[in-house]
């Protein structure tokens, strides 16, 4: 199949997908087509999308490939109609950033860091299923262990866990000697 | 409509709002960080303390339901201000400072906040950027939350101005079991019905002195159970109370 034709195929498919589609799942669909290929491909398509100032553009995530609109015509595109985000109060958020960072994390380890019970934060998050419950740890009432969901890297934009930023980046410490006249401005 | 699900009344203790969907003890001791302005990394611990024992005192005396350690955070203050007040011994050369015991867990704490809101900052779906909406139905579920983003201090700092300046009294001197929650969260709703929104203030303006603490309960209640939302002018400080919007169809200003 002529390379042309392989790219056309695979735009027309990620036009149509509701989901983020993986390499590995078209291959399913385009018989004959290598990874490789079906790689080479996308990379071909994402540079047609950026180059030619298109309002949507081809991303990787959650271990796919999505088309969606690019953030500046975020307006644009709420006049068209409403859409619901999901909205999460900055403590829910912190205990999805626990999760995020800290996985797989026991509910009493998330108590520890933040000084609050979250039992409520981490049904809701469940409920949206933003996290999930990725299995029980051998202790003594058998805690249950949480981690993010697919949900969670496509919601945030992330291609996989490993595209998030360590923590070490966010607020410069050294965690060593503390100098009490140091000034972190 | 509207969920006539009132709080949980525990007996003859009150109210008993519940702040499990609020801030903890380490966000207050931000709060105060920010507040008075000290660098982190060499905490007044004196004034600190003082000052964060002074809000679990105003928490206690609302009888809300204390979410979380904060009396274990406010042992651990009063415990290494003695050790750093009077020193043990003569050998206190390479001893470690007393005040890391605070600020080590409220850095690391302070660094997955910064975290939380570097990761609220990013391109969200249905929000920021748009595809085909593949998970509506299950991302619209109802929930009983909503933007906060007015921290409870924030919100107890400007209860407390209000007091102040309502009387010369001690909050302590309020009364505040005359009323019923369930009644002033319905005038607290009526009113904002009637406006696009109230300042903070304005909800206090018109009750007496022993309804001022009811109607504060009322309003964390609301803001907890999703109906009504808070929100603080970056630019002057100013905190707004506004209705939430409704999750039926029909919504009210059209």
């Amino acid at each position: 199949m002529p390379e042309n034709n392989l790219k056309a195929i695979i735009e027309c498919l990620l036009f149509l997908s509701e989901t983020p589609l993986p390499v590995k799942r078209l291959r399913e669909i385009i018989p004959g087509a290598g990874a490789e290929a079906i790689s080479g491909a996308i990379q071909a398509l994402i540079e047609d999308f950026a180059q030619d100032h298109r309002g949507i553009e081809l991303r990787e995530v959650a271990g796919g490939f999505q088309i969606r609109s690019r953030p500046e015509f975020k307006d644009y595109v709420k006049r068209l109609r409403q859409f619901q985000p999901t909205r999460l109060s900055a403590p829910a958020m912190e205990t999805l950033a626990i999760v995020a960072y800290k996985q797989p994390v026991l509910k009493a380890e998330i108590e520890r860091l933040r000084g609050v019970e979250v039992g409520g934060i981490l049904r809701l998050l469940i409920e949206k299923g933003l996290i999930r419950i990725v299995g029980r740890k051998n202790l003594p009432g058998r805690p249950i262990i949480y981690g993010t969901s697919r949900k969670f890297l496509e919601l945030f934009d992330l291609m996989d866990l490993s595209a998030l930023p360590t923590l070490e980046e966010f607020f410069q410490w050294t965690g060593e000697s503390v100098d009490g006249a140091r000034k972190d401005s | 409509m509207e969920s006539n699900e009132g709080p949980k009344y525990s007996g003859s203790e009150g109210y008993r709002v519940k702040l499990d969907q609020f801030e903890g003890p380490l966000d207050l001791l931000l709060f105060l960080v920010r507040k008075n302005e000290v660098d982190i990394y060499d905490i007044p611990i004196a004034r600190i303390t003082e000052e964060f024992l002074g809000y679990i005192e105003l928490i206690e005396i609302l009888d809300l339901d204390l979410a979380g350690d904060f009396l274990a955070v406010a042992s651990t203050l009063i415990h290494i201000k003695s050790r750093v007040l009077l020193p043990e011994g003569p050998e206190e050369e390479d001893a470690e400072d007393p005040r890391l015991d605070i600020v080590r867990p409220l850095l690391e704490y302070a660094r997955l906040k910064d975290a939380a809101v570097k990761l609220e900052g990013r391109h969200l779906l249905f929000r920021d950027v748009f595809s085909r909406d593949f998970v509506a139905e299950e991302m619209n579920e109802e929930t009983e939350e909503e933007l906060i983003s007015v921290s409870l201090f924030d919100l107890l700092s400007a209860f407390k101005r209000v007091v102040e300046s309502a009387s010369r009294a001690k909050i302590l001197e309020l009364e505040q079991h005359e009323y019923a929650l369930e009644d002033k969260m319905a005038d607290v709703l009526e009113r904002l019905r009637a406006v696009k929104g109230l300042l903070f203030t304005e909800l206090f303006s018109s009750v007496g002195r022993g309804e001022l603490i009811v109607t504060f309960l009322a309003l964390l209640e609301l803001i907890r159970v999703g109906m009504v939302r808070v929100f603080q002018n970056t630019a002057d400080g100013v905190i707004r109370v506004f209705l939430a919007p409704q999750r039926s169809g029909k919504s009210p200003d059209a």
